[in-house]
């Protein structure tokens, strides 16, 4: 017996890295596989931003000036998808796979080969995707929420694409959330109990229930939509029977619940970041464990309320309000705990401390025009306009992916062994902030004065602001850059890190040595007393 | 650490100021409207913004005092409390409460929004892409009133080819006319894909659905012209479908209503005459430009595939019955609508003269909207 383990070890010490691309493609190593996607999301996040700066490029002045309508709607559909399906999302499960069996304690994912095939699925979907620019008729151009039936009977020829697309996605999404799940369950380290996993585990293990349970739906829908495309279906046709609003309630169905996909990680990695700069345990712990799950549960019961004007039943209206309402009680139990978290710490402000506190800042504003458009009455008067366009981006700019930058500033010297340089990172986040802020405050006005979503020119009294929006746009667009400058100096060289990285940091991905070995927790950590900081 | 300060003083001075900005500007902020439901609705907005402009100061407050005196650098030790069953108690029953307050006025005005009551007026509100078509719903079908209000803003100011008028984009060639101080009901369908029907002033919006029939209703208080747009992603033209209502004393809405229909009988006369090439060419051109170069363009060549090109080739070259079918009846499963409801025979015939005639098409031939008239009635 001990023959076959020291055999084991013996094994294990030559296994680092293969070399060459061939890594790449064939890894089954957690961290690498984590690298792919976080590298994959930055890419679709370039590319998705040239698409936006498109849009504020003609939205600059009232006028058509350097695009026509077709392809216009084509950069606000492609827009949308690529964000969420090609950058955020992704980003989270690549710093799922980082983190998650550090944080744990455990060797590597569950399921290495199939999360091996979970990413590789992306860039073949996402190529297709962005090939249909060059199809004839142009790119999916229906909107983000393809509605039926201009995403079928009226749609250009590429959406047969699109879908082909989106059922790849979805299998990847439910590939690695199955990894995600089994992972969590069934390789803790010893004696980790499931209320000793730190926030961003247990905010991941309700992210991938949610993902289980609703990537099958957008896969039936986009597959009724086929039907009636190319087989003589009328799901959605209502001259050959069907109901253009049953497609609006089983997208919606996907869609509430694909919002809180977008942020539940996001509020992991904050819970671990304020206890780390404030040097203080986080507050509520289980309250914040709580807290997730209720919004979890309620994303299910509230996706109507994208469909206020659809003509419900006032009993229906009235029901989908109420329910509504109510997620603004465990989001801000959430809130209140971070606040709480500072309350008296030792706080520093390094870059991720910055991201941390800017996301709890704007992802709170997003959430009173969240709450404003829960109100039904008034939401006749929001819906469609741009004051839903910076409610939604201030959930998932300066929300969802301030809490990836956060995170990638403050694990990235465990992954790469190296600290990034401190005022060039607080520079990206100051020139990040301004210009989230700059694109998307004015946009509340012009969206309540009505100016309508997703429109290409517009009346003269919305100018200003969407002038000040879109220069606001190009200064964000244009700091990302400086990220990337970061990412790669750092990747290449830098001040060495230690093992603990950040003075307040506590949690088991800070016992490995910086960076992290290529095999982590080969045999389990014992000590779990500080697991969950 | 003093630079860092200075910004955070900044940041809560912009947001200061943008709350002042909201009460007072009425260019960034809801409109009051006209009617008692949107003020209701507007006064539902305000309520919620100030509450959680309240929220916002309390909470984002505690954040900037900790922020300022909990730093390190301001040798902060940290405290170690961290969990406290009462505070979570707490901060859960107060958002209740204040949801509660913000639910009680909220059901209210949505209930008094779904109190119909009796209309005065029906007017179906019909989206096509991309223009409107509204119908005053009559007993006595005679005597009906129905006409397309479409966009009137001309190509060159949207190409920046000429000034930008006052109206930029919200301009129509026929907008609804409503008298005031009656109840106008509003029945609200689509043709084609879904659009919504959005009318700011009077808090009014309700999605125009294919196979449905929705109802929303007004009384406007108050004559003048009031503008709103679709509000619902509808294909290409989506930003170019205004809506322009002129809310009128009542009987200058009865002598409007009247010139509609004596309008409608004239130009029903005209369907009778014999006309010449000539006439229907100019009256083929005109209709062209305003419903059907939107898809298949000024010069009739389409964007194609979604739009096929007329020129030189199609239906427009060949068999003329073919293509009076598919411009009366439209063609299932494409953007291609079924004008035979949209159109008088006079525009149907010129149309489709203009079409064979234009462009180098030169078919030579021609169509009496009198004989179009008969075809469709044998259908």
């Amino acid at each position: 017996m001990s023959a076959v383990i020291e055999e084991h070890h013996h094994d294990d010490h030559h296994h680092g890295p293969d070399k060459g691309i061939m890594r790449w493609v064939f890894t089954t190593n957690h961290k690498d596989i984590g690298t792919l996607y976080l590298w994959f999301s930055f890419s679709m996040f370039l590319f998705g931003g040239v698409l936006a700066l498109g849009i504020r490029s003609e939205l600059f002045q009232p006028g058509l000036q350097i695009m026509q309508p077709e392809f216009f709607n084509q950069l606000t559909t492609m827009h949308g998808l690529i964000m969420v399906f090609g950058a955020v999302m992704p980003a989270f499960v690549g710093l799922a796979n980082w983190l998650i069996p550090m944080q744990i304690g455990a060797p590597d994912m569950a399921l290495p080969r199939m999360n091996n095939y979970s990413f590789w699925i992306l860039p073949f979907a996402f190529t297709m995707l962005a090939a249909t620019f060059f199809m004839e008729g142009g790119a999916p151009n229906f909107g983000w929420t393809f509605y039926a039936p201009l995403s079928t009977d009226y749609a250009p020829p590429s959406v047969t694409y699109f879908i082909f697309a989106v059922h790849l996605m979805g299998i990847s999404s439910i590939m690695g959330s199955i990894n995600v799940i089994v992972t969590i369950l069934n390789l803790r380290a010893p004696g980790m109990k499931l209320m000793d996993m730190p926030l961003f585990v247990w905010t991941w293990l309700i992210t991938a229930y949610l993902l289980i349970a609703v990537m099958p739906v957008l896969a039936g829908v986009v597959t009724m939509m086929l039907m009636d495309i190319h087989f003589g279906t009328a799901f959605f046709n209502a001259g050959g029977g069907g109901d253009p609003v049953l497609f609006q309630h089983v997208f919606w169905f996907f869609g509430h619940p694909e919002v809180y996909i977008m942020i539940l990680p996001a509020f992991g990695v904050v819970s671990a970041i304020i206890p780390t700069f404030a040097r203080k345990r986080l507050f509520g712990y289980d309250s914040m464990v709580y807290a997730t799950a209720s919004i979890a549960f309620l994303s299910f019961i509230v996706w109507a309320h994208h469909m206020f004007t659809v003509g419900i039943p006032i009993a229906g209206e009235l029901y989908f309000m109420y329910a509504t309402m109510l997620i603004a009680v465990p989001t801000g139990v959430k809130v209140f705990n971070w606040v709480a978290t500072m309350w008296q710490g030792s706080m520093t402000f390094e870059t991720p401390m910055l991201f941390a506190i800017a996301f709890v800042i704007l992802f709170t504003i997003g959430g009173f025009s969240g709450l404003m458009l829960a109100i039904t009455p008034a939401d006749f008067q929001y819906h469609d306009t741009y004051f839903v366009v910076a409610h939604f981006h201030y959930v998932l700019v300066p929300g969802s992916v301030f809490a990836i930058m956060a995170a990638v500033y403050y694990w990235i010297p465990k992954w790469t062994g190296n600290m990034y340089n401190e005022s060039l990172g607080k520079t990206h986040f100051w020139l990040s902030f301004i210009g989230v802020n700059v694109t998307f405050f004015p946009q509340h006005f012009i969206g309540l004065a009505g100016m309508p979503r997703r429109i290409p020119d517009y009346s003269l009294q919305f100018a200003d602001w969407n002038m000040i929006s879109s220069c606001g746009a190009f200064l964000f667009g244009f700091s990302q850059l400086l990220f990337l400058f970061i990412v790669i100096q750092t990747v290449r060289g830098g001040k060495k890190a230690t093992a603990q990285v950040w003075e307040g940091a506590h949690g088991l991905e800070w016992t490995v040595a910086s960076p992290a070995p290529y095999h982590t927790f080969s045999t389990p950590p014992k000590d779990m007393s500080e697991a969950h900081g | 650490m003093n630079r860092v300060k200075r910004m955070w003083q900044f940041g809560l001075s912009l947001l200061l100021f943008s709350n002042v900005a909201l009460a007072d500007w009425s260019d960034v902020n809801l409109r009051e409207g006209v009617t008692e439901i949107s003020r209701s609705v507007y006064d539902l907005h305000m309520i919620v913004f100030w509450v959680c402009c309240v929220i916002g100061v309390v909470v984002f407050g505690i954040m900037i005092i900790s922020m300022l005196l909990h730093r390190k650098s301001l040798g902060a030790v940290p405290a170690t409390f961290h969990e406290s069953t009462k505070l979570e108690i707490v901060w859960t029953i107060i958002p209740i409460v204040i949801l509660l307050v913000m639910a009680v006025p909220a059901t209210s005005t949505l209930r008094d929004m779904y109190d119909a009551g009796e209309p005065d007026i029906d007017i179906e509100v019909r989206g096509y892409q991309w223009k409107w078509q509204y119908t005053y719903l009559n007993e006595d079908p005679e005597k009906e009133v129905k006409f397309m209000s479409a966009l009137r803003t001309n190509k060159d100011e949207i190409n920046n080819l000429a000034n930008k008028g006052e109206h930029y984009l919200l301009d129509v060639d026929n907008p609804l006319v409503v008298p005031i101080n009656k109840r106008i009901r509003f029945l609200i369908t689509s043709q084609d894909v879904i659009h919504a029907f959005w009318v700011p002033d009077f808090a009014v919006k309700k999605d125009a659905i294919p196979g449905f029939v929705h109802e929303s209703w007004a009384i406007v208080e108050e004559p003048g012209v009031y503008r709103g747009q679709c509000a619902e992603l509808c294909g290409k033209d989506h930003g170019f479908m205004p809506i322009v209502v002129h809310a009128v004393e009542e009987d200058e809405y009865e002598t409007w209503l009247s010139d509609k229909r004596d309008e409608a009988a004239a130009e029903y006369e005209l369907v009778g005459k014999e006309w010449t090439m000539d006439e229907l060419m100019a009256k083929g051109e005109q209709t062209y430009m305003q419903h059907c170069a939107a898809c298949h363009q000024p010069n009739g060549q389409g964007i194609p595939p979604a739009f096929p090109s007329l020129v030189g080739q199609g239906l427009a070259v060949g068999n003329i019955n073919e293509h009076i079918d598919i411009i009366v009846n439209g063609k299932a499963g494409t953007a291609m609508q079924a004008f035979g409801a949209q159109l008088n025979a006079a525009e149907l015939a010129a149309v489709v003269t203009y079409e064979r005639n234009a462009w180098g098409n030169n078919m030579n031939e021609m169509v009496q909207p009198k004989e179009l008239n008969s075809m469709m009635a044998s259908q």
